[in-house]
């Protein structure tokens, strides 16, 4: 797992790395759906085309892993498939795949932007992310 | 790290970080706390962030921090900042994602002897009303224009419906409808969330409790807040839902680019800001101000399922049934209030994020029945221990911006807390001990567990020994409804 958690007095924090600004979003959604204990449904998978663009890598992550909450509240879909997107420039585009939800035993209120910095380090980039609960 | 080293003791229960700790600070940080607490305190990253609060343009006196403090993300629990009006600035994660978190509490005249055979039913009864957990739907269905007139009116909207009464109005900070609410600026995403949400509690530590009025320590005031020892009353703990999550993070977003167009440097991202007068800041504040609202009137409607399981449990029983309501405090907000900053009247936006507003006696604002008493602070303990009703003080006014704590205080990391307690163990534990237990998620019980928090009557006796607030009751549980 190209994740880890890191003690956080009330909320939840994770540390994040990858090769890429592609795989440390994927890896962030990752370590954000075992976080709040997420469960798919089993049955066929589904596609869904996303286009996002934010202010700079640090918002497009925050914009991207919010979205995918959004999309586990209303539409009960757990999306976890990101290898067909693309990142070009501050723009995050493609088409994601995901599962049902069964169930999801916390929740998250929000995907913070403490101290949140991706920086260079050498498994990649790397990036903690706090998540307020 | 901070260290003890770079405090400088003003008195047993009050210490500062002088201003010229750090070059980039517009003030000191003034902490309330005992040298134990303090311990707590400095194991984390609270005091780090309470410095970098006080970077926030405009600031007016010192950033607070009360003795229930812990690290939060930008801005510590327990803070407190007052900003300039209008010109100082607004920031939407000094006020956190939970817009309008607060408490509600409810007394009544059942005494624990009449309540007692009938409290496990009364528990079920509670957690069938009141919808907790993670992604459950609210107790009623309104559509857009209605979750509009919920967002500009708050509780008159509750009042209108059935659901409130004139005195559960009178009895809640801004009668339960900040003005210069503008549904306009909540995002149709966050009125989508809110929609499906409202009348529910939540989950993580929000809970609907039975509590017993354990010890009164002053009469007058208990009195009038209609809490007599030995009756049961009952505390309601949430916010404003996913639409204020939602609020919050869409101006968090928004601000990135605003805190460039001010050219105002920050250390923190989450600490992003906008003059109050700029289009930016005054949007926030209508957008805020709805998110408010909404959580009133969440409370609200929370507050009228109690009721229903009240009279269902009680009716037949007892002569009186009735809850009546002791006061609703909200403790995530940024209020427009005048305090006197060495010797001027000063108009600032106060920042309370996991604070009380704490008026003292006479304060414009507070109900004529609290005018001689001051406004009840509701300060809830973990699950299984004791909370606590206070009243603000004349020196609360003067020392921090009419604010006190709002909880206990959280110490142990929920990771840690989830592999030391077991959730259907301590449900049982807690159940030997007279509690009756309705949780959601085991999990999410184990992470609340008591011993993951500070001890909330050290707590109380720090803002009481400092004297920005006042001991009146303690309340003991009975039952707790958790998600």
């Amino acid at each position: 797992m190209p994740f880890e958690e890191i003690s956080h007095t009330a909320d939840w924090s994770i540390r994040v790395w990858a090769d890429d600004l592609r795989g440390l979003l994927a890896e962030s959604a990752q370590g954000m759906w075992m976080l709040t204990g997420t469960e798919q449904a089993e049955g066929p998978r589904v596609s869904r085309e996303i286009s996002l663009e934010a202010y700079d890598a640090e918002s497009l992550l925050v914009v991207f892993l919010e979205e995918l909450l959004y999309l586990s509240e209303f539409e009960k879909i757990v999306f976890d498939g990101f290898s067909d997107l693309v990142i070009e420039g501050e723009k995050i585009s493609g088409i994601m795949e995901g599962s049902a939800l069964r169930s999801m035993e916390k929740e998250i209120k929000a995907v913070t932007f403490h101290n949140l910095a991706i920086h260079e380090s050498e498994r990649g980039l790397e990036v903690e992310i706090v998540f307020d609960v | 790290m901070i260290t003890l080293n770079d405090l400088t003791q003003i008195s047993e229960t009050e210490w500062e970080i002088p201003q010229s700790f750090r070059s980039d600070m517009r003030g000191p940080v003034r902490i309330f706390a005992t040298r134990e607490l303090l311990d707590h305190v400095l194991t984390d990253k609270s005091l780090e962030q309470a410095v970098n609060a006080t970077t926030l343009p405009g600031l007016v006196g010192a950033v607070t921090v009360m003795p229930d403090m812990h690290q939060g993300y930008g801005f510590p629990i327990g803070g407190v900042a007052a900003t300039e009006f209008p010109q100082g600035v607004i920031s939407p994660g000094a006020i956190g994602y939970d817009i309008n978190c607060g408490v509600r509490l409810l007394g009544s005249q059942i005494d624990f002897e009449t309540a007692k055979p009938h409290l496990d039913i009364l528990a079920t009864r509670l957690n069938q009303y009141c919808p907790s957990g993670v992604g459950k739907d609210g107790m009623v269905k309104v559509s857009i224009p209605e979750l509009d007139q919920v967002l500009r009116d708050g509780t008159k909207w509750a009042l209108k419906n059935g659901y409130a009464t004139k005195a559960d109005l009178a009895r809640t900070e801004e009668g339960g409808a900040f003005k210069g609410a503008d549904p306009r600026k909540v995002s149709e995403r966050a009125k989508k969330r809110g929609k499906s949400q409202i009348g529910s509690l939540g989950a993580g530590n929000h809970f609907v409790e039975v509590d017993l009025v354990q010890d009164v320590f002053d009469e007058e005031a208990a009195s009038i807040m209609g809490l007599k020892k030995g009756h049961l009353a009952v505390q309601i703990h949430t916010g404003s839902r996913g639409l204020g999550h939602q609020v919050c993070t869409d101006y968090v977003r928004e601000f990135q680019s605003a805190v460039r167009r001010y050219d105002i440097q920050l250390p923190d991202r989450e600490l992003v800001c906008a003059p109050m007068d700029s289009p930016e800041g005054a949007a926030y504040l209508g957008a805020m101000r709805s998110a408010a609202n909404f959580a009133f009137v969440n409370r609200q409607l929370l507050a009228h399922a109690a009721r229903r399981a009240f009279e269902e449990t009680f009716a037949g029983k007892t002569k009186n049934w009735h809850l009546h309501q002791v006061y609703d405090i909200t403790h995530n907000m940024g209020k427009i209030e005048v305090h006197e900053i060495q010797g001027e009247r000063i108009k600032v936006c106060v920042h309370r994020k996991g604070a009380t507003r704490a008026f003292g006696p006479g304060a414009p604002g507070l109900p004529p029945e609290y005018q001689k008493i001051g406004q009840p602070v509701l300060v809830p303990g973990s699950m299984g221990t004791s909370s606590w009703v206070l009243v603000g003080t004349e020196d609360s006014m003067m020392r921090s911006f009419g604010s006190s704590c709002h909880g206990a205080g959280r110490m142990m990391s929920r990771s840690k807390a989830k592999k030391k307690f077991h959730g259907d163990m301590l449900r049982l534990e807690l159940g030997d001990r007279g509690i009756h237990i309705r949780a959601g998620s085991m999990k999410g019980l184990a992470e609340e567990a008591p011993d993951a928090y500070k001890d909330v009557n050290a707590v109380v006796e720090t803002v009481s020994q400092a004297g920005i607030a006042r001991k009146v009751a303690r309340l003991k549980p009975l039952a707790v409804i958790k998600g």
